[in-house]
């Protein structure tokens, strides 16, 4: 899959926002007034600037509104309503924290449900397509859930949460390399059952359609830095939970978790960028690629 | 509404004859000439003349090789358009509503108005089927060319697909696979028609008939054709002016 730079800065920052607003809406870190103010300006900067950059490989964005009608069957509409939800109910709760020094608990739960809820929606976006062996699997909104949660609870100030939580992620990762890899064959498509050609022998792509490219080899057929993804999955572990655990294993300045901060947020997108590049769509086959 | 119909009252689709496809291409390109001049936004070419030539298309032939355990290679052409599936998987992806099934025929369209151009439709179509156009920025597919088979105007001779029609080799069917009198139901149940990844589950309505086996090559130098010995040279040897020619030049 070719590995827009827009889907994977909206996947990763809506992620790392929503999963500081869950923890704020679960009232932790308990604060008020202007400590609650810095904290849900850096929450809504990641999570809005995630769906804005999301709104930029849209071929028409004009008519993104039209996106909240089909929540019965699509999980993208689905995204869309949780993330307004959201962002509606975190508002009021945190105008409540940051002027009235008040903590309106219900309106912080269902803003932190609704929050969680709309990673799960956008990892749901990816699961759902068979015809992405790489992603249709419950570890892909598992990866999702806990990258989210991991970044909340760092950019939350929960040191020890944060520090669990991040090798929890780093684990489900690289269980989700090693089954990813195997998961095209494990799928059962092959071009033998593409072209329905395989009782008669071994089919091999001849001759493609085309002699340029099109579309389809564009946006699935990515095969570029695939050869280097070894190197690039042990940068993205070393960036997103390494340096990040043992930043925060060392004695606590706030220096050192902005910079744990930051190595974890560059190791997720090393990661995500990782998540569409290796993933192999069964239309590649068609063109003897995956 | 992107929630598939429980039934459609017709199933319209193409059968797809992989014997007979001679890989000419002419489906492609009448698909084109006909979606590009009538319904919906044209499928537009980006640099066509130039050293990096790409387009829209919503019909295009693959060819493959099949190599069996003994004997010779076999090239087969593959037609690949949308294959209308029963349960499709770039409907219910659809955030808008712009992709539908429609309850009265079984055909899959985009309303082109109400596309955003996420392009999720075509990540859920196992098939390549849909294409995004890059000038006009919408969801490209094959229509089933709606805009021919209902249309009055033309003769009724007309009121088919344009690949189906412009096909020379007779390799592409179109009619009500609902019907198991129609002309398609019946190529599917003599021929042994086939669905394409059925384990992905969509149910495609579009069938393929798998090429029939070849007729092989008589192997060994005893073997000989039965008609051989009708065949044997008649004049053994030149008479006449050019066959005293032919002695006399011989001799000198």
């Amino acid at each position: 899959m070719h590995p827009a730079p827009s889907v994977i800065f909206f996947s990763v920052f809506s992620g790392v926002g929503f999963g500081l607003l869950t923890f704020l809406g679960f009232g932790v870190p308990h604060v008020f007034g202007w400590n609650a103010f810095v904290f849900f300006v850096i929450a809504y900067l990641c999570a809005v600037g995630g769906l804005v950059a999301s709104t930029f490989h849209l071929g028409h964005p004009e008519r993104a509104l039209k996106a909240f009608t089909q929540w019965r069957s699509s999980w993208l509409s689905r995204e869309g309503w949780c993330a307004v939800l959201a962002l509606c109910f975190m508002a009021i709760y945190g105008i409540g924290l940051v002027f009235f020094d008040v903590r309106w608990g219900f309106f912080g739960v269902i803003g932190a449900v609704f929050s969680i809820a709309t990673v799960y929606t956008t990892s749901m976006i990816y699961t759902q397509l068979e015809s992405v062996p790489r992603w249709h699997s419950p570890g892909t909104p598992a990866m999702f859930l806990s990258f989210s949660v991991a970044a909340g609870a760092l950019l939350a100030g929960e040191i020890h949460a944060a520090m669990a939580l991040i090798a929890i992620a780093a684990l489900l990762q690289i269980a989700l390399w090693v089954v990813g890899d195997g998961a095209l064959e494990a799928s059962g498509t092959s071009l033998a059952t593409a072209t329905g050609l395989g009782q008669n022998g071994s089919v091999r792509a001849f001759e493609p359609p085309h002699t340029g490219t099109n579309y389809l080899l564009k946006e699935f057929a990515f095969v570029v830095g695939r050869k280097h993804s070894l190197k690039l999955r042990v940068i993205s572990i070393v960036l997103f939970a390494v340096i990040p655990i043992a930043l925060l294993i060392a004695p606590f300045s706030h220096w050192l978790v902005l910079l744990a901060v930051i190595s974890h947020v560059a190791g997720a997108l090393a990661s995500r960028w990782l998540f569409f590049a290796e993933a192999e769509h069964v239309v590649g086959l068609y063109y003897g690629k995956r | 509404m992107t929630q598939l119909p429980q039934t459609t009252a017709r199933k319209l689709g193409l059968v797809i004859d992989l014997d007979t496809c001679v890989g000419c291409h002419a489906c492609v390109i009448s698909c084109k000439g006909w979606n590009t001049e009538n319904y919906g936004a044209p499928l537009s070419d980006t640099d066509p003349y130039g050293a990096d030539p790409s387009g829209t298309f919503l019909n295009r032939v693959h060819s493959y090789e099949v190599q069996p355990e003994q004997g010779t290679a076999q090239l087969i052409h593959f037609p690949k358009s949308c294959l209308h599936c029963e349960d499709a998987p770039c409907v219910t992806v659809c955030p808008t509503g712009a992709s539908y099934k429609r309850v009265e025929d079984g055909i899959v369209l985009v309303n082109e108005s109400d596309c955003i151009g996420c392009g999720l439709c075509a990540w859920a179509c196992p098939y390549g089927a849909r294409e995004m156009d890059a000038v006009e920025k919408v969801m490209k597919k094959c229509t089933l060319c709606v805009d021919r088979i209902y249309n009055e105007n033309l003769p009724e001779v007309d009121r088919e697909p344009a690949c189906v029609r412009t096909c020379p080799s007779n390799a592409r069917h179109f009619g009500d696979f609902a019907d198991p009198d129609s002309n398609v139901s019946k190529l599917v149940a003599e021929r042994g028609g086939i669905d394409l990844m059925p384990e992905q589950g969509t149910k495609p309505v579009n069938k393929y008939l798998p090429p029939r086996p070849k007729d092989t090559l008589s192997e060994g130098a005893g073997d000989i054709d039965i008609l051989a010995p009708y065949l044997e040279p008649v004049a053994q040897e030149a008479k006449g002016f050019l066959g005293w020619l032919d002695k006399t030049l011989e001799k000198l």
